[in-house]
């Protein structure tokens, strides 16, 4: 698997350029990774996305979609698309430290 | 005697209760199935009758003449399931108990769920297809209509029958060429995707399809309302596209009984074994077709690849066999590309579309990922295999597991 350094610690990355490894994750690579989407600074609204992003993940292996992070998150789907312009799940997965949401086929 | 209830008389409820049915001892067991309507609609016909095609009588059959006898058939809404209790309960107050369960009840179009969608302009100047009524008042549209703007919008993923969005504005640049009207009609394409289809072979070729179609493609925009009054879309974040005419997917959505009996998630699809259909919850109960939440397609393909692995995996749980026969998420479908062409796809939750020959390997008579006469065939043929062969439950001279022969990387 490729790897990247990210804050200074060497994680595993997967095909689509995302943690492979949820667990090798910290807040600091989350600011790294919001600047890479983008996203120049982390609010407390993101973090309650991304927090929610990750025990989504540790629950059920996979990122929700975007109506699930609005049902049950409590942040708006208008509000989601502000705080990551373009594309919430994939965005929010990233900068959390999940792999790609695979909701759609 | 054990009960045996299946729970909609679409295509995979229809489906599984004729293979089921002549192998489950009749003193043994009592099968029944209900559906609210005695219609059955072959939908995959519905892409066709906007642009007169098929009518509404090509479309349609009474549901009784692919029920085999012996089998109590209800027609009724089923209001909730009680899964702890085994019993269902249908909108007249009735109860049913089972044994086993399978639940067959699809999906549906639910426009109310984006703002301004039903308002002013439906059925005026916005419509769906994937309903009778919809696909109806587009043909009745279509024929008056001198062109302008025509926008295809999916809202949101997932949808069934995916390909369905493309071969609509792939048939639509075909019928206003034949009008002689296409130089006045400006087609897009607008999705959630970041490209024309979601598996990254496919969707470069379905690309370069809409390209060559002067069809203009408008990728991840995420639909969050309408704006009835001014005729344009507006995505969630704030991008805008005008229309004349707004042909729309709705989100799809599994029925509400699955909300009302707590089995869905967000969508109303219920949580599914990808490989056994069996419930993520209760031991018996088995889903099957377009109600599932499996990370396949919806189509009616797919539903008949998951009867043969249900069929099997029924039996053994019945007689308190380990499941073994695994779904891998077969997909095959023709695309309708326009201009009497076809374009086949066959895939599975690991192997995206490639291309080659199919069934056959390098000798076809069908063609992978490419337009050919013979896919737009395979198309036609696909309404009278539906009839007479898929819903009465019979062997197709293909397999339900994917098969790379025939494939090239
Ligand atoms: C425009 C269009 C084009 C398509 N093209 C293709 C194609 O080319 N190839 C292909 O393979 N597939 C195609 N499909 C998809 C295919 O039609 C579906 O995937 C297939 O019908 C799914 O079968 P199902 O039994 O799961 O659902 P359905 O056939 O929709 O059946 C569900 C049944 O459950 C009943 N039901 C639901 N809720 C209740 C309730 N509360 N009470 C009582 N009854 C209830 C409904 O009345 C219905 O009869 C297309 C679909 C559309 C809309």
């Amino acid at each position: 698997m490729a790897t990247r350094e990210i804050a200074g610690i060497t994680v595993e990355i997967d095909e689509d350029g995302y943690m492979a490894d949820h667990t090798q994750w910290n807040i600091e690579m989350a600011v790294i990774l919001a600047k890479e989407q983008e996203i120049e600074e982390l609010t407390d609204r993101h973090y309650v996305v991304i927090e929610y992003m990750r025990k989504e993940f540790e629950e059920n292996g996979t990122g929700p979609s975007i109506r699930k992070l609005n049902k049950q998150s409590g942040v708006s789907t208008k509000e989601l698309y502000q705080l990551f312009p373009g594309g919430p799940a994939k965005k929010a997965a990233f900068i959390a430290g999940i792999t790609k949401p695979h909701g759609c086929i | 005697m054990k009960k045996l209830v299946i729970l909609g008389a679409g295509t995979a409820g229809t489906m599984i209760l004729n293979k089921l049915e002549p192998v489950l001892d009749k003193d043994e067991w009592h099968i029944t199935i209900v559906d609210q309507y005695e219609t059955h609609y072959y939908q995959p016909g519905f892409l066709f009758i906007p642009f007169g095609i098929y009518n509404k009588k090509d479309v349609i059959k009474p549901k009784r003449d692919f029920f085999p006898s012996g089998v109590e058939v209800l027609f009724d809404s089923i209001n909730k399931i009680e899964p702890k209790e085994n019993k269902i309960i249908l909108t007249n107050q009735k109860v049913l108990n089972y044994d086993y369960l399978i639940i067959a009840t699809g999906c549906k179009i639910n426009p109310d769920e984006t703002e301004g969608l039903t308002k002013k302009g439906w059925y005026k100047n916005i419509f769906d297809f994937y309903t009778i009524e919809g696909a109806m008042g587009l043909a009745h549209f279509l024929k008056y209509w001198e062109g302008g703007k025509m926008v295809l919008n999916i809202t949101e993923m997932p949808i069934k029958c995916p390909v369905a969005p493309l071969e609509f504005v792939f048939l639509a640049d075909w019928w206003f060429t034949e009008q002689g009207i296409r130089d006045k009609v400006e087609i897009s394409f607008v999705t959630p995707l970041d490209g024309a289809f979601t598996k990254p072979r496919a969707s470069k070729v379905f690309g370069d399809f809409l390209s060559k179609k002067n069809i203009k493609l408008v990728p991840d925009f995420s639909t969050g309302s309408v704006d009835h009054e001014n005729n344009k879309i507006i995505s969630w974040d704030e991008k805008e596209v005008p229309y004349d005419l707004l042909v729309t997917i709705p989100t799809n959505m599994g029925d509400e009984l699955i909300a009302r009996s707590g089995m869905g998630d967000e969508l109303n699809f219920v949580p599914t074994d990808k490989q056994s259909l069996l419930s993520k919850n209760h031991k018996n109960i088995f889903i099957i077709g377009d109600a599932t939440d499996l990370p396949s397609s919806k189509a009616g393909s797919v539903a008949h690849f998951e009867a043969d692995v249900l069929y099997d995996n029924f039996l053994s749980a019945i007689e308190g066999r380990p499941l073994r026969a695994k779904f891998d998420g077969h997909a095959n479908c023709y695309i309708e590309s326009g201009f009497g062409k076809g374009i086949l796809i066959d895939f599975n939750y690991d192997t995206e579309p490639l291309p080659g020959k199919y069934p056959l390997p390098g000798v076809g008579p069908f063609s992978l990922l490419e337009e050919t006469k013979m896919n737009h065939y395979g198309k036609i043929m696909f309404r009278w295999m539906y009839w007479n062969l898929l819903l009465r439950g019979a062997e197709l001279p293909i397999e339900s597991q994917m098969l790379m022969a025939g494939k090239r990387k």
